[in-house]
């Protein structure tokens, strides 16, 4: 299939990014099925790496910087370089649609720079169709772990270097389990297209004159930009440890063996029944599953006397490297639980919603979900204006599993689906907290303009200190991953304003609109009603 | 001194016609029993009777061109054209059944049902007002409401036309169809016909040459009003030639080949030759901005014409003088050019005459691939040094051409032919899959076209084309006169088959070419077409800033329930696709009512309403109701 694409048409890779290792595992795999190997987009960072650049650049990458700045002269020499690639097409055009490695193993929001590009020929005609392969590669363990979670933590990154990487190759003798890696269906970019866009846009200038994309366009971008990564998660594979872990965080510190046994199996089944992509040995008896997915990851828990405990310091202290063993390994195991919420993000959402609506008016609960999904949408991945059909799909999942029962104007819980529906909100709820003890953060602490950095710091004093004093058990909000997604969401929803100082970016916050969101959070506060709710 | 002559030519070049119109008009039907079989020594065309009223008695009502010319295959299953008149007819085609059996997988075994012939009392009635007839025979215009008359003008030669005809015949319907057919023969008959028509009501259709392929003559169905279909053919003469200024005005129902004819007699020509000269007008030619193969020498139809006569339902519409170039507002000229029958007759017009070039001369070049061509057409242009013509066929084109060579009759020709294949293809290393023809026409005086040609060969070395002789420059041309005799061919095999054309700049030409003929293939695909339709193009004329491209597709439609749809799909699919390349609505076939759809947004909303308002102000009852155009 992919090699009759990479014959028609150009061909545009977009692999899901975890690992460093990404893009060296394609190159190599479609090396051994005798495909082109594709050139690659990396982050400038590499080049700076001695030999490692050179060996990078040898093997089809080619480096660009992180951001382009008002650089309009590099912007078009790039560009231009990546379209002749893909025009001359002998070789398939290989970035990530995420920008860089997700330290939380959650798909971030896509990047649209890149992509535009790709597309460009296309729509120039420059090229008849260009396709698009999702590919999802997913881990058991992923390499950088512990070193993703120091990230979250606010640990810097240390830079790539030669040294490093030489350095970290102990850990290369450690067993990482395996690798999956899917490559999706070739989507053509031309049948996407068809109908969606106005047909001359390109017609009045040279084509070689670069020119400002319509709304249209721009729309159409990061929709196909949202499907592709749609694609991707559908084929992330989910290793019998996501489950564990999920069960692990919802039942902590600590649990018997057979309890965790008994809550995973009817998490497989639930996983299964919500179209998860999971990969479960059921040739081997369950117990040894569990057990050697415990095995492989017994830097977070270990089996102690048919007792699973999650790890809470390391041999003597509590505390390694300035930060707090216990939250290393609960983000740890976040990362894992991480993989599973693409597949519940639709049902939880909607029994999220109609916890909080109070009654079961389908209308009601359908405002409390695209709130939600609207604050959320920098948190997980939906498609731009399908909130309707997002709703639907929850219901039908949930209705589906006998959790709901939905009647012409009422959703209702059913007496059976009590379990199913609580699992749902306990797997989300600790988000919308996170938005909430974020909202009361800069409420309370922030001063006016602050920079990102400077939020990020004091956001993290306060949540530690938040959780020293036991006052929440929402452990995500360390994460620097969910504090940076809640600033972006903030700033789109006008709660936080943004401006730009000398080329710095400077936020204040709308302290009315802050105050509103949070109580909305909370459930409080009615949503108000979308005019445009169809259902 | 030969200056100021003037010669007044009426009735003294065609003496055939003028017997046909100087008849007394009582018996208003067959041109049968005129006198076609004058004593004359011109060529077959006089005594062939087109210039006559009944043209079906010699073209054919529902094909193309004339009725004894026609591809069929032999007792031996070899194709072959019947008739005379073309360089190829009575000719073997030993090639062309392998062709057509393997590109579009056609079976002679497998022929569709001939059509049914025509029967009057299949054709709905004439519906005319009793006054309006009253009063137009005292005007002595000649007129007909007989069944075949009226069919042989109620369509053009688009092939879905021609596919809803076979259809629909099956089942006995007919379309709109005129309802009265009229033969003026001069400016001032047109005058009384628009009068009439505006005073009761009725609805004009102009007929020229019936060669449209754009819907352009086809009746509206729900036209409720009398349609007049209004025949120029009877005003077809010379009516002065200019020697001083080089022009020549002459009636608009004059057809490109009598016209060329007659001029040549006096050692003249236009020059101007769209495909279809044979038959269409110059009237035709004006209201559609026609454009002419030889265009790079003579330029295109609004290059020729100095001076234009309409009448409108407001009256007339001319220029006061017969300057060069005028700056007196947006030339009037550009209203009446492309309105496709919309404002009204075209009568007379004034264009200019070249003498007839001393030397002609076909040529070829091959090319490794389409894309060396496209580049070296384009620096032709640049260099501004183009032929009269010069045309680049794609691989499957040539291919197209090459499969009509006539059967040789000596082994020695043969053997050149195969030591010349292996030149190209061994020596020179061409793909004969991927090799691409330049056809080339120079006109002049004989030291100037070789000089010329010399520089042409030269740019084109810089390309890597190889000089191909000249015989394959003419079989080129060849193609474009019968490709639509074999696209009738082609119906009676299950084959549709269409042209249609677009302008583009230089820069997007490969890409679009490759794109358009891409499209066709994955749309016919989509819609369950058996076989890879035919899709093909060629580069057909340069200017300075483009190019005119033309693309021929044909598939296959045994096993689909409605090959029309697919049909009609397809074309609009590849129209689409050009316009999404940058491409033209139409480069030279118009719009006619195939792709009034687009035209809004080719010309902006303003420009419409520009072209609407014209339209109101001239013809505010819609008297010339065609509905071509807007």
């Amino acid at each position: 299939m992919l090699q009759r694409a990479i014959q028609e048409h150009p061909v545009v890779l977009l692999p899901s990014h975890r690992s460093y290792i990404d893009f060296l595992m394609l190159s190599f795999l479609l090396y051994n099925y005798d495909l082109p190997v594709p050139v690659i987009a990396a982050g400038m960072d590499f080049l700076g790496m001695k030999m490692i650049g050179e060996l990078l650049r040898m093997s089809g990458a080619f480096f660009m910087r992180r951001t382009f700045g008002g650089n309009r002269l590099y912007w078009a020499v790039f560009s231009e370089y990546v379209k002749t690639m893909l025009r001359n097409g002998y070789a398939p055009v290989e970035f990530f649609l995420e920008g860089t490695r997700s330290r939380s193993a959650k798909t971030l929001t896509p990047k649209f720079g890149l992509l535009n590009i790709v597309m460009e020929p296309f729509f120039k005609r420059e090229v008849f169709d260009t396709y698009l392969v999702p590919i999802s590669i997913s881990y058991d363990k992923i390499l950088e772990e512990t070193l993703y979670v120091y990230e979250l933590l606010g640990v810097p990154k240390p830079k790539e270097s030669t040294t490093g990487l030489l350095k970290a190759r102990r850990i290369l003798s450690e067993n990482f389990g395996s690798i999956h890696v899917y490559f999706g269906d070739p989507v053509s970019l031309r049948s996407l297209a068809a109908g969606r866009l106005s047909r001359s846009p390109y017609n009045l200038v040279p084509r070689y004159i670069p020119q400002k994309q319509s709304e249209d366009t721009q729309a159409f971008v990061t929709e196909v930009a949202y499907r592709m990564q749609l694609l991707q998660i559908q084929n992330l594979v989910l290793s019998p440890w996501v489950l564990v872990a999920t069960v692990l965080l919802q039942h902590r510190p600590a649990m018997d063996f057979d309890a965790l046994m008994e809550k995973t199996l009817w998490l497989k089944g639930l996983t299964l029944a919500f179209g998860g992509f999971l990969m479960w040995p059921d040739n081997e008896p369950a117990d040894e599953v569990i057990q050697s997915s415990l095995l492989l990851h017994s830097n977070i828990a270990s089996l102690d006397r048919d007792r699973v405990v999650l790890k809470v310091d390391s041999r003597d202290s509590e505390v390694v490297d300035g930060l707090i063993y216990q939250h290393i390994t609960l983000l740890t195991c976040s990362a894992y639980r991480n993989q599973l919420l693409n597949v519940f993000v639709r049902p939880s959402l909607v029994a999220l919603a109609l916890q909080a609506a109070g009654g079961g008016k389908k209308e009601d609960v359908y405002c409390r979900f695209r709130f939600l999904r609207d604050v959320l949408s920098d948190e997980f991945i939906f498609l731009p204006g399908n909130a309707v059909k997002d709703f639907e799909e929850g219901c039908y999942l949930l209705c589906k599993s006998e959790t709901i029962q939905v009647t012409t104007k009422d959703i209702l819980v059913t007496e059976e689906g009590k379990p199913v529906f609580e699992f749902l909100i306990g797997l989300f709820r600790p988000f919308v907290e996170c938005y909430q003890i974020i909202c009361k953060h800069l409420l309370e602490e922030e001063k006016d303009h602050f920079t990102e950095k400077e939020y990020l710091a004091r956001v993290r004093t306060f949540t530690s200190q938040l959780l020293d004093e036991g006052a929440s058990q929402c452990y995500d909000v360390l994460s620097s991953d969910v504090q940076k997604n809640a600033l972006a969401a903030l700033v789109r929803l006008g709660v936080v304003e943004r401006k730009k100082v000398n080329n710095d970016c400077v936020f204040n916050v709308n302290e009315p609109a802050a105050a509103k969101l949070e109580e909305m959070l909370d459930g409080k506060t009615p949503v108000g009603k979308p005019v445009t709710a169809k259902l | 001194r030969s200056g100021a002559r003037i010669r007044a030519q009426v009735g003294s070049l065609c003496p055939a016609s003028r017997v046909v119109s100087a008849l007394p008009q009582l018996t208003p039907s067959r041109p049968a029993n005129l006198p076609c079989s004058l004593p004359e020594a011109s060529p077959c065309w006089s005594q062939s009777g087109l210039a006559g009223r009944g043209r079906q008695e010699v073209l054919k009502w529902n094909g193309w061109g004339y009725n004894d010319s026609k591809f069929i295959f032999n007792k031996k299953g070899q194709a072959e054209l019947t008739g005379k008149r073309y360089p190829l007819s009575g000719m073997i085609l030993p090639t062309f059944k392998e062709w057509i059996e393997n590109t579009l997988g056609v079976n002679v075994e497998h022929k569709t049902t001939s059509k049914a012939s025509l029967s009057p009392s299949d054709t709905p009635p004439s519906i005319v007002n009793e006054d309006f007839l009253h009063e137009l025979k005292k005007t002595n215009i000649s007129y007909s409401q007989e069944a075949d008359d009226r069919v042989f003008r109620a369509h053009d030669h688009k092939t879905g036309h021609c596919l809803h005809e076979i259809f629909l015949l099956r089942e006995g319907i007919f379309h709109r169809i005129p309802d009265i057919v009229l033969w003026p023969t001069c400016h001032d008959d047109v005058v009384k016909i628009v009068n009439l028509a505006c005073k009761y009501n009725l609805c004009i259709i102009p007929f020229g040459g019936g060669t449209s392929v754009s819907y352009g003559l086809k009746c509206p169905a729900d036209e409720t009003r009398t349609i007049i279909s209004l025949d120029t053919s009877q005003m077809n003469r010379i009516l002065w030639v200019d020697e001083n200024n080089l022009t020549a005005h002459v009636e608009a129902g004059i057809t490109g080949q009598e016209l060329e004819r007659q001029l040549k007699e006096s050692g003249y020509c236009t020059g101007h030759e769209p495909d279809s000269l044979e038959f269409s007008t110059v009237g035709g030619w004006v209201s559609t901005r026609a454009s002419g193969m030889k265009k790079n020498v003579y330029g295109n139809i609004e290059d020729l014409v100095v001076h234009i006569k309409m009448v409108t339902p407001r009256g007339i519409i001319e220029k006061s003088c017969q300057g060069p170039r005028m700056s007196t507002g947006p030339d009037i000229h550009h209203f009446i050019m492309g309105s496709e029958g919309t404002l009204g007759v075209i009568t007379e017009a004034t264009i200019k005459i070249r003498p007839v070039p001393e030397y002609q001369k076909y040529g070829s070049v091959a090319f490794p691939n389409f894309e060396q061509g496209v580049a070296c057409l384009r620096e032709i242009a640049k260099q501004r040094c183009a032929p009269a013509s010069i045309r680049l066929m794609d691989n499957l084109q040539f291919q197209f051409g090459h499969a009509l060579k006539p059967q040789v009759s000596s082994i020695f020709t043969s053997f050149l032919d195969g030591l010349k294949k292996f030149y190209i293809t061994k020596f020179k290393g061409f793909d004969p899959n991927q090799l691409s023809v330049a056809t080339l026409l120079f006109e002049g005086d004989r030291e100037k076209v070789l000089q010329h040609e010399k520089q042409v060969y030269d740019i084109a070395a810089k390309f890597g084309g190889l000089a191909a002789g000249e015989d394959n420059g003419q079989r080129g041309y060849l193609l474009t006169y019968v490709i639509a005799y074999l696209r009738d061919l082609g119906l009676e095999y299950y084959v549709v088959g269409e042209s249609f054309e677009t302008s583009a700049p230089w820069d997007r030409v490969v890409d679009l070419c490759r794109n358009v003929k891409e499209r066709i293939i994955r749309e016919c695909k989509e819609k369950g077409v058996q076989f890879a339709p035919l899709s093909t193009c060629r580069v057909t004329q340069t200017y300075d800033a483009g190019a005119c491209i033309y693309f021929y597709f044909a598939f296959n439609y045994r096993g689909i329930s409605d090959p029309l749809t697919v049909f009609d799909q397809t074309e609009a699919a590849a129209r689409e696709e050009i316009l999404a390349n940058g491409g033209s609505l139409s480069h030279h076939h118009g719009v006619g009512k195939l792709r009034k759809q687009w035209l809004k947004e080719s010309i902006s909303d303003v420009g419409f309403g520009m072209l609407k308002s014209v339209k109101e102000y001239v013809d505010p009852n819609n008297i010339f109701g065609n509905r071509n155009l807007l």
